[in-house]
């Protein structure tokens, strides 16, 4: 499989506009089109709205549509998928949300699936549960490469959530990303960028999957979008990495049988499959407490 | 036998910072802010002489090219001349336009007014003429005004309120003074500019430090502590001073208002900013 990652800069607001720029960024795949093109977080609107998610948030449908119509008219020859974070409206209910569909088809788009950001960070700068309703659901599906799941942005700042997504079965993890950019005293690299960095090179490690991470930059009102586009072989190996700075595309090529190979190298996955059970057993653990209290 | 022992000390935030991935993630601040949000390309900013507006000469000249930045220097009558020549020092080194506005005569002009001004109001008057003349340049040049406060005396309340802290975009707002000197010293601000005693100088002989009471270099390590939670015991035992500690936290604890927009009555549930909420670039 043949993948993209677009470092995209949006128009705060300019769906129009920034329409327009992901149609310029299809154009540019179209000969040759990869298997996979991944934007990051919020890539349509940008990410920090505040109350206007209620003017800009759409439902997956549409957000499909407007995909498609993208693809479509950028000349490409054949179908491909393409990941999207956006705000989603499902009937008033808001969430932060990245759409999988396969764009180009004879049939029309096929939303193959809606991931609902489940961690939604409300602290420091960010704001979103004020706005926003949480995900309930860490859902896997299909894919051309194997069975995938998408984490937004904080939801891969918790270990247990790649994990229960390659207990599930994921083989590739697509994280579309907005991650406002700090630290400074980094050898030249911001803070969170390498903080980045090592989260998603420990969780690809770990499980032997696939990372892909696709990071909003440009600034907004001052905080600047980190970017950090980048890929993580299942052995947690940096494939490719973009800066912090600028619009880019990071191209790269996935194997499935490098997750075979890391799965049987170093079997981490295959050893929490089967030692997870006996974790919850012990009497010590508040939660089994809980729950047994519940019961 | 006798283990070699390895003792952690108590832990602390770090100051440091890269210099060169500090100067380009501030250009592309500016030109992002500048240019892809507002279309606008030049610069313009009050040019002291002092460090802080120098660094930020140097990254607008870096950022939008020096042809595109525009230096206002605004003396009055009791300004330190060696203000003057520092800020010609940085005009010189960077190609960018200069123009010197005395701002004497429309201060003694209000202040003819107020016989019984004292020092501190006169030095609001200044700061308020500035910004009156920043922002009359800057419409007359289509100039964005860029601000040159930093992180250090915005936390001390150290400004004059609607004043210094009036540019719409500010680059070095979120740096410390003694990171400030870092970035200034990477990108070559000279020497004599680095190196003297800084002063908001509206006084004759007024240094930034003496009208603080405590030097740049520690009131930067305790904001820092400050900022990231530590109560002040916890500061003291990293070995700090506690009537210093103390100092510092009464200066940010008295000034919140300051890094604040005017307080609104709120009576409706549509208040502006408390209510109806749309970010700065929307």
């Amino acid at each position: 499989m043949n993948a993209a990652l677009v470092q995209f800069k949006p128009r705060k607001g300019d769906v129009p506009g920034n329409l327009a720029l992901m149609r310029e960024v299809f154009e540019q795949l179209a000969p040759g089109a990869p298997d996979l093109i991944v934007f990051p977080e919020a890539a349509l609107t940008g990410y920090f709205l505040e109350g206007a998610v209620y003017e800009l948030a759409v439902d997956a449908p549409t957000m499909a549509q407007r995909v498609d119509a993208q693809w479509r008219a950028s000349g490409a020859a054949r179908p491909c998928d393409v990941v999207v974070g956006f705000y989603e409206n499902v009937d008033g209910t808001f969430h932060n949300s990245a759409i999988y569909v396969r764009c180009g088809l004879e049939s029309g788009v096929h939303v193959v699936h809606v991931h609902r950001k489940m961690f939604l960070p409300t602290y420091g700068v960010f704001d979103e549960e004020r706005f926003l309703t949480r995900g309930r659901q860490l859902s896997v599906f299909e894919t051309a490469f194997g069975t995938a799941a998408i984490l937004i942005c904080e939801d891969a700042w918790h270990a247990i959530m790649p994990t229960v997504a390659a207990l599930k079965g994921a083989r590739l993890i697509v994280v579309p990303s907005a991650s406002p950019g700090r630290g400074l005293s980094g050898d030249g690299e911001l803070e969170s960028n390498a903080r980045w960095k090592s989260l998603l090179s420990s969780a690809a490690a770990e499980h032997g999957v696939y990372v892909l991470y696709a990071g909003l930059t440009g600034f907004e009102g001052g905080k600047g979008m980190s970017g950090g586009t980048c890929a993580y072989s299942p052995r947690g190996d940096l494939i490719a990495s973009a800066g912090p700075l600028d619009a880019c595309i990071v191209k790269v090529q996935l194997d499935p049988a490098e997750v075979d190979l890391a799965r049987a190298t170093i079997p981490l996955l295959g050893d929490l499959s089967a030692v997870l059970p006996d974790l919850w057993l012990d009497d010590e653990i508040p939660v089994t407490r809980r729950l047994e209290e519940r019961a | 036998m006798t283990l070699p022992v390895v003792e952690a000390p108590l832990a602390e935030p770090s100051l440091a910072i890269d210099p060169e991935l500090a100067a380009r993630w501030l250009e592309a601040f500016l030109r992002d802010e500048m240019l892809v949000r507002r279309g606008i390309g030049k610069a313009i900013l009050g040019l002291s002489g002092g460090i802080d507006s120098a660094l930020v000469a140097y990254l607008c000249a870096r950022a939008l090219g020096p042809e595109n930045v525009y230096a206002i220097r605004m003396p009055y009558r009791t300004s330190s001349p060696s203000s003057l020549s520092d800020a010609q020092r940085i005009v010189d080194a960077l190609g960018i336009h200069a123009e010197t506005i005395e701002i004497t005569g429309a201060v003694d002009g209000y202040l003819a007014h107020a016989p019984d001004a004292d020092p501190r109001r006169k030095g609001n008057v200044m700061a308020r003429m500035r910004m009156l003349v920043l922002f009359d340049q800057s419409a007359r040049r289509g100039a964005l005004p860029v601000g040159t406060g930093n992180k250090t005396e915005r936390l001390m309340g150290y400004f004059t309120w609607h004043a210094d802290d009036t540019p719409p975009v500010n680059p070095i707002g979120d740096l410390f003074k003694t990171q400030v000197w870092a970035l200034a010293r990477h990108l070559g601000v000279p020497n004599e500019v680095v190196d003297k005693p800084p002063s908001a100088d509206l006084e004759a002989n007024q240094t930034d430090e003496s009208d603080l009471g405590v030097t740049y270099a520690t009131a930067d390590k305790i904001l820092n502590l400050i900022l990231h939670g530590y109560k002040d015991d916890a500061i003291v035992a990293r070995g700090y001073a506690s009537a210093e500690v103390r100092l510092v936290r009464r200066r940010v604890d008295s000034t919140h208002w300051k890094r604040h927009l005017p307080t609104t009555a709120l009576v409706s549930s549509t208040a502006i900013n408390e209510f109806y909420l749309r970010p700065v670039d929307y």
